[in-house]
């Protein structure tokens, strides 16, 4: 109950504060299970991915996020778990893990994930080079559809180092959704993804 | 008993006419949209609506802010350059470096610039963004060490702060002037200001959609027409002239200064497009259903308020 509360808070509030407008150019939301991807400029990503959803799809969608940060404190604990049930991944991955198997029950199950695939939070311009998870996911489970979303401001809204954020207003643009081709290498793949992200950011 | 205070209380009455005129626009919408739809939605007709749906929102915002008093009316004022300062910077292209001089525009000039019109001090409230704000601010970008497109980053975080904050801010600073035989009807100004514009931007719409043929400039708006500009401001400049009774301003007068801010109301608009058009942005934002962003409505008084305010200071202060 008290999860429920504090994410319905939680969405209204990010939404007020960022002035969040999510966009789906040429698609449409949709219920199957699928990969959010995103670039990654500050710890309020996911959130703000998330807080955007449909509530229908955001009850069924989890952000997978870095078990050393998340896990460093009580609130942040609470609210991984809790509220947004994230799929935590160890960070240097250790011998026994095994993150793709955690990201593909999730997804098995019918509930989408949102990643970041550069891996770590860009401070610079553009889009990382991509981790190589997208594609073992996409090698394990073929049908996965891989949505790009592009989100703006957040990260100028609040650089790393940076106290108070800036009011700016927050757009996600959601792209159309990309499966993986047979025989698809795996740079080919990662590229193809990365440049239907890029294909998303506003002209500077 | 409410014929009582409409006639003691000019506000009263002009806020209580334009409550009128809309009613009428409302009435005129829902016959468009019976007779034209059956049950299917035709775009312009549903904007239409909306439009004037938002228009109710934003008289009655308004008149709750004079119906309070100047102080509302300022802190009114103040959140809408908030609002459109972040559209502003929001689309507009920055970098990290500019974090520091981004912050002391929101949280410093903006609320500063206020404060100044609220204790009326006029000596630097005209100053504090062209001559401080000008100075400090690429100061706090140069120490971001960074020289990418300098000199670009630092005329944009000026011109943002000059359009949102610095004109807007001229239209409460309309209540900061000294008028002999006016005291204590300042807001009348503003809201003669606010109605000749706005009414503009409403009758441009109106000859645009009705006799519109012969496109100003598509390259920079596609919805801009000869016949919209000339019947716009024509009637706005009726409208002005009309309403001379709640200013110090002799009818002939009132008709001038209309026709003054209505062209200046009408570039800023087109200005604006153009930074819009340059964007690949066809509105500012989305917080006023129908209208696009605050920036959207506002991009014409941004123009005609410092000018407005700078006629009534020279010949009637």
């Amino acid at each position: 109950m008290l999860e429920k509360i504090l994410s319905a808070a939680l969405c209204g509030l990010i939404k007020t504060l960022t002035g969040a407008r999510a966009l789906w150019r040429d698609a449409e939301p949709s219920m199957r299970a699928c990969v959010y991807f995103a670039n990654h400029r500050s710890h309020g990503d996911f959130v703000l991915i998330w807080s955007s959803l449909p509530s229908a799809l955001r009850a069924r969608t989890r952000p997978v996020a870095g078990a050393d940060y998340w896990l460093s404190g009580g609130a942040r604990r609470f609210l991984i778990e809790r509220v947004f049930r994230g799929v935590l991944i160890n960070r240097p991955i250790k011998r026994r893990d095994d993150p793709i198997a955690a990201m593909l029950a999730p997804l098995e199950a019918g509930e989408s994930l949102i990643v970041f695939p550069e891996g770590t939070r860009n401070q610079g311009e553009g889009v990382l080079a991509f981790k190589a998870g997208l594609h073992r996911v996409a090698c394990a489970r073929p049908e996965t559809e891989f949505v790009p979303v592009w989100v703006e401001n957040l990260g100028r809204a609040l650089p790393k180092g940076g106290v108070i954020p800036l009011p700016l207003l927050c757009s996600l643009t959601f792209g159309v959704p990309l499966t993986i081709r047979p025989g698809e290498t795996r740079a080919g793949f990662l590229a193809r993804c990365r440049d239907a992200l890029l294909d998303l950011e506003p002209s500077a | 008993m409410i014929l009582e205070t409409l006639k003691q209380n000019t506000l009263a009455l002009v806020f209580f006419g334009i409550a009128c005129a809309l009613l009428l626009a409302s009435a005129v919408g829902l016959v468009l949209r019976l007779r034209a739809s059956k049950g299917e939605a035709h775009s312009t007709i549903d904007n239409l609506n909306a439009r004037i749906n938002a228009w109710w929102a934003m008289i009655l915002i308004l008149g709750g802010a004079f119906w309070l008093g100047q102080t509302a009316v300022i802190l009114l004022f103040a959140f809408i350059s908030f609002q459109v300062l972040r559209e502003f910077i929001s689309v507009t292209y920055t970098r990290r470096g500019d974090y520091r001089a981004l912050l002391w525009c929101f949280f410093f000039f903006l609320p500063l610039q206020y404060a100044l019109i609220a204790v009326a001090w006029y000596g630097l409230f005209t100053i504090l963004i062209p001559v401080y704000a000008f100075l400090l601010l690429p100061i706090s970008s140069s120490l971001g060490a960074d020289a990418t497109r300098f000199l670009e980053r630092a005329a944009k975080v000026q011109w943002a702060l000059m359009i949102c904050v610095y004109c807007l801010s001229h239209v409460p600073a309309l209540l900061t002037l000294d008028i002999p035989g006016f005291a204590g009807r300042n807001e009348q100004l503003i809201v003669f200001l606010l109605l000749t514009v706005q009414s503009s931007d409403v009758f441009q719409y109106v000859w645009g959609k009705l006799l519109g043929k012969h496109k100003l400039a598509p390259a920079i708006s596609p919805s801009k027409t000869l016949e919209g500009l000339v019947g716009g401001v024509l009637s706005a400049t009726a409208v002005g002239a009309a309403m001379w009774w709640i200013t110090p301003f002799a009818w002939w007068q009132a008709a001038l200064i209309a026709l003054v801010i209505n062209v200046l109301g009408f570039f800023g608009g087109f200005v604006l497009s153009a930074i819009k058009r340059d964007r690949g942005l066809k509105d500012w934002g989305s917080m006023i259903e129908g209208h696009g962003g605050m920036l959207d409505r506002m991009d014409s008084v941004s123009f005609s308020a410092p000018i407005f305010f700078h006629i009534v200071r020279y010949w009637w202060v």
